[in-house]
């Protein structure tokens, strides 16, 4: 804890204004009567404290990351680099337009990439991660019947497979969420669909490839059905990756859809966040898009706001969303250009059904082993489970105790004791082929000395965590005296 | 290929393997139709020089102005060493820690980010961020409807004195659920919210009621009296706040005989460069008896195997990753990184550091009144005390003489014109520890160029804008 190397008055001297001046004109009763108890170290016991605690971190930069529905690519330096000149850190988000040029071109040309690679009619860059771009895309959904009079429909329908996001933002925008059952081939159970259709539907939210690590081949027909009902279609890009100049959610009947930037362009994941989830729409939903927005005549760049788009469903944050997020994404698109851009879903895909196959081999089993892996895929270790008592966790912390962060486990919540695994376009064969390896040797392991494996893992800062003492005795904040 | 590491023969064994003759032959589940063809329209991929060379030219674009905007972004210093460390690879590309053995570096940070926002707020818990100021304001909004058992309305008293995009951004995300914002006006010689029109509204069912510290006038508002007002109202009290004035003025916590119930705002002002707007991170903080109404990811310390002291994500049944359609929020991915950031920030400011920004900003804002007051014509709009931002009144078109300002590279203000008409030509500024004298006298020096050029040949001027 940072608090113990704390004493009162050790202060890291060089940063703050070199006296405190008086607070004229402010009554006393206003004022703090103490000091807010921070910690009160030097600058290196600073540095040397956050260069510790990094140090206990698994990243991209230093392990392999094959988080399924995450996209933990290789961030490439020069996105950070290049976004964060000065000219882009200084720049004030309520700067003139005069002043303002060379970023709203930036998100500009942006805007125009990213209509092309997903076939939207219209971008708005402006929601912070993939969740509030749901919330805006959903949010589109019911501006868009509600304009039209259209008012009895209550329901947004999801897979049982799909993200909790997506449930969560339907429910945020006053709807109810109704699943939808996928079936034993991984796509969308269709009769489920179609009984569940009706006058009730606002619209249907689908990831393609889903959340299963499989391309919905019947969305042609699930997109008709839809619209035929008289709902929309929502694309949650998530896995933008797989399909990056090979197929486009506007061509295959998305009515609005969001994006992962964070996931898809790379700009990185940080922690646990900031992304940006931009959202693209038909033409038909353009009037509700998100401001503000970049407008360009020829001339001039200029956002456009209220006056503008009085349809719109209106602002999701003060300024214009995660500004800096977008300009690495930007960097991150014009590095790739458009023949990086196949090649990601190419490279990705490559890696992911390489992998498979090599697990398939080493004994694992694909939970749709007749289908072609898209980016990701996922591996049911029921049997392992079943016959050894060792289950999916089991194995991911063991992952650990290797150098490598573990898949996603237990999503989707369908199949059971599962790891969804996405190795990205950036992992090298040999990486790959390490990982096959490694967790062959956990399987042995698991048939060997089962326990040593449940235990796992024995190497990280620390070994498992009681998540139910977490949750039972509260202890959210280190307190003074304590 | 930029980043991707395959060789020839690499692609060669792969597909092998795999038993097919082409990376193209791995899409073949995607029905014909679909498939789209080239990405014309998007430019050829450029190597890192040129794209390099492109960004230095956009940035060097846009100037570099001397800025006088605050209005929810405020420019203050950062230590090197904040960034220096937060983009050090283990924190910048790792993501939420959901195998916490793992990720102990980011969970103990979080644990230490919401120790230090209950130290700076006087609040009960922190969770780990929420997307910006405004957003957390509208996710606070919620979980006060959630959380007030003795309101049955979903109304919200939201003070018209409040950053206006943030009632903007509350509306768009709450006006779904059927969550009635109530507008209260402010005092017209005072500049804070009207207590009368408030009283009007006394005995009558709100879940909230949303109380500004400094409000967007950068007044300072009598806290404790609305804290109490609420509360005897049967109302819980949403403080919105900058954390930087927390570091002064009396934290959310003590307002009142019993404290603000929840406490949000924009962490930027704690070590986000001003961005053009983000990414920058919302804070929210509350009171122990509404933790299970909170939206995001908290950190709980808790032991291992060993009995060894770590760290995890907690409280997880109110997230949608397991409660789904019955989650306290939609929020996923958050700010992380710049809660890294924040961290780092207040560990190397300390609470002494703060106050010294804090006062300092107070102290700028207060010279940069007194110079541009000295001005004929230019007057303070309201009397009340204020954090570090001031309403002036010019004596000729604000719309207008921001722009001239501008022309001659100087960043005038925020233009109340749109948003607050009532007040003619009003100005808001802000002038924190890092502008300086000099740069106060050349924006007093330019504004009295552009009053008199303004009042001597108001039409001739147009055109050049
Ligand atoms: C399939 C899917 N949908 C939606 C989301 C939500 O995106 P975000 O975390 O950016 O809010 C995620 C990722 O976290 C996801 O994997």
């Amino acid at each position: 804890m940072i608090y113990e190397h704390s004493r009162v008055g050790r202060r890291a001297m060089a940063q703050a204004p070199s006296e405190k001046v008086e607070m004229a004109g402010i009554p006393d009763a206003m004022l703090r009567a103490s000091q807010p108890p921070l910690p009160e170290v030097s600058e290196m016991q600073a540095v040397r404290h956050f260069t510790r605690l990094s140090q206990k971190n698994f990243s991209i930069d230093t392990q392999f990351y094959p988080l399924g529905s995450c996209t933990m690519k290789y961030n490439p330096r020069a996105c950070n680099t290049l976004a964060s000149l000065p000219g882009m850190l200084s720049r004030h988000p309520l700067a003139p337009d005069t002043h303002s040029q060379g970023f709203m071109a930036c998100l500009y040309e942006l805007q125009d990439i990213l209509k092309i690679v997903t076939g939207m009619h219209a971008v708005s860059l402006t929601p912070a991660a993939g969740a509030q771009g749901e919330f805006a895309g959903v949010a589109m959904i019911r501006a868009y019947h509600d304009a039209r009079g259209d008012k009895e429909r209550s329901e947004i329908l999801v897979p049982d497979a799909a993200h909790g996001t997506n449930p969560a933002s339907a429910v945020m925008c006053g709807y109810k969420a109704r699943e939808i059952p996928t079936g034993s081939d991984g796509d969308i159970d269709i009769e489920a669909l179609k009984s569940a259709l009706g006058p009730q539907t606002a619209g249907i939210m689908l990831t393609n490839p889903s959340t299963v690590g499989v391309f919905e081949r019947r969305i042609k027909e699930i997109a008709e059905l839809v619209h035929a009902a008289g709902g929309l279609l929502y694309y949650d890009g998530a896995n933008l990756n797989a399909i990056l100049g090979k197929v486009r959610p506007g061509d295959m009947g998305f009515d609005v859809i969001h994006m992962n930037l964070h996931k898809t362009f790379s700009t990185p994941h940080g922690g646990g966040g900031p992304g940006a989830g931009p959202v693209g729409v038909s033409k038909r939903l353009e009037p509700y898009l998100p401001i503000p927005m970049v407008d360009f005549d020829g001339n001039d760049y200029r956002w456009l706001t209220e006056q503008d788009r009085p349809d719109s469903i209106g602002r999701l944050s003060a300024f214009a969303g995660n500004a800096g997020v977008l300009i690495r994404a930007y960097i991150y698109a014009r590095l790739l250009g458009r023949e990086g851009m196949h090649r990601v879903s190419e490279y990705s895909t490559l890696n992911a059904n390489y992998l498979l196959k090599r697990l398939m081999e080493a004994g694992f089993d694909a939970a749709y082993p007749e289908r072609r892996a898209s980016h990701e895929f996922i591996l049911t270790l029921k049997k392992q489970a079943k016959e050894l008592g060792v289950n999916t966790m089991d194995f991911a912390k063991r992952l650990l105790d290797y150098g490598v962060h573990a898949p996603t486990t237990y999503f989707p919540l369908l199949v059971p004791e599962c790891l969804l695994v996405e190795p990205t376009e950036t992992e090298a064969k040999e990486d790959l082929d390490r990982f096959v390896e490694i967790m062959q040797t956990i399987k042995q392991e698991a048939e060997s000395q089962p326990e040593m494996v449940k235990q796992a893992p024995h190497t990280m800062p620390v070994r498992r965590l009681d998540d139910v003492r977490a949750a039972r005795e509260l202890d959210l904040a280190w307190k003074p005296g304590a | 290929m930029p980043f991707i590491p395959h060789t020839e023969n690499d692609i060669k064994e792969m597909l092998a393997t795999i038993g097919v003759d082409h990376i193209d032959a791995l899409f073949d589940e995607i029905p014909s139709e679909l498939r789209c063809g080239e990405l014309d329209a998007i430019p050829p991929g450029m190597p890192e020089m040129e794209v390099s060379r492109l960004m230095q030219m956009r940035a060097r674009a846009d100037g570099q102005p001397l800025c006088f905007i605050g209005a929810g972004a405020y420019d203050h210093h950062i230590p090197a060493a904040v960034w220096e460390l937060t983009t050090r690879g283990e924190f910048y590309t790792a993501y939420t820690p959901y195998q916490a053995e793992a990720s102990q570096g980011t969970l103990q940070l979080l644990y230490e980010y919401q120790s230090m926002m209950t130290a700076l707020t006087g609040m009960d818990v922190s969770n780990a961020s929420l997307y910006d100021g405004a957003s957390a304001l509208a996710e606070a909004v919620l979980m006060a409807v959630r959380g007030n058992r003795k309101s049955k309305s979903k109304r919200i008293l939201l003070p018209r004195n409040l950053h206006p995009t943030y009632r903007r951004v509350v509306h768009t995300i709450v006006r779904n659920q059927q969550i009635e914002l109530v507008e209260v006006g402010y005092d017209r010689v005072t500049g804070s919210i009207d207590h009368a029109e408030l009283e009007r509204y006394s005995g009558e069912d709100f879940a909230a009621l949303v109380i500004p510290q400094p409000n967007f006038f950068g007044i300072l508002e009598a806290v404790d009296e609305l804290t109490n007002w609420a509360h005897d109202n049967g109302m819980l009290a949403i403080a919105v706040v900058n954390p930087m004035a927390m570091a002064i003025l009396r934290p959310a916590g003590e307002w009142g005989d019993l404290g603000a119930d929840i406490c949000c705002g924009e962490g930027q002002p704690l070590g986000a460069p001003v961005s053009s707007g983000g990414p920058y991170f919302g804070f929210l903080c509350s009171t122990d008896k509404l933790v299970r109404q909170m939206p995001g990811r908290i950190i709980g310390k808790t032991v291992d195997l060993d009995g060894k002291i770590g760290y995890a994500l907690t409280l997880q049944a109110r997230e949608q990753h397991i409660r789904r359609s019955k989650a306290t929020s939609n929020i996923c991915t958050n700010q992380g990184l710049m809660v890294t950031a924040a961290t780092i920030h207040m560990t190397l400011m300390g609470g002494e550091g703060l106050q010294r920004v804090a006062a300092a900003s107070h102290a700028n804002t207060g010279k940069l009144t007194q110079a541009l007051t000295s001005l004929p014509g230019v007057e303070t709009v309201f009397k009340g005390a204020v954090f570090h931002e001031q309403v002036l009144r010019l004596p000729i078109e604000v719309t207008k003489a921001l722009r001239a300002l501008a022309a001659h590279n100087v960043l005038g203000g925020f233009d109340l014109s749109d948003d607050y008409p009532e007040l003619g030509d009003a100005v808001l500024v802000c002038a924190t520890e890092l502008r300086n004298e000099d740069d106060i006298e050349n924006y007093r020096g330019k504004l009295e160029r552009v009053i008199q050029s303004q009042v001597q040949t108001p039409c001739q001027l147009k055109p050049d804008w």
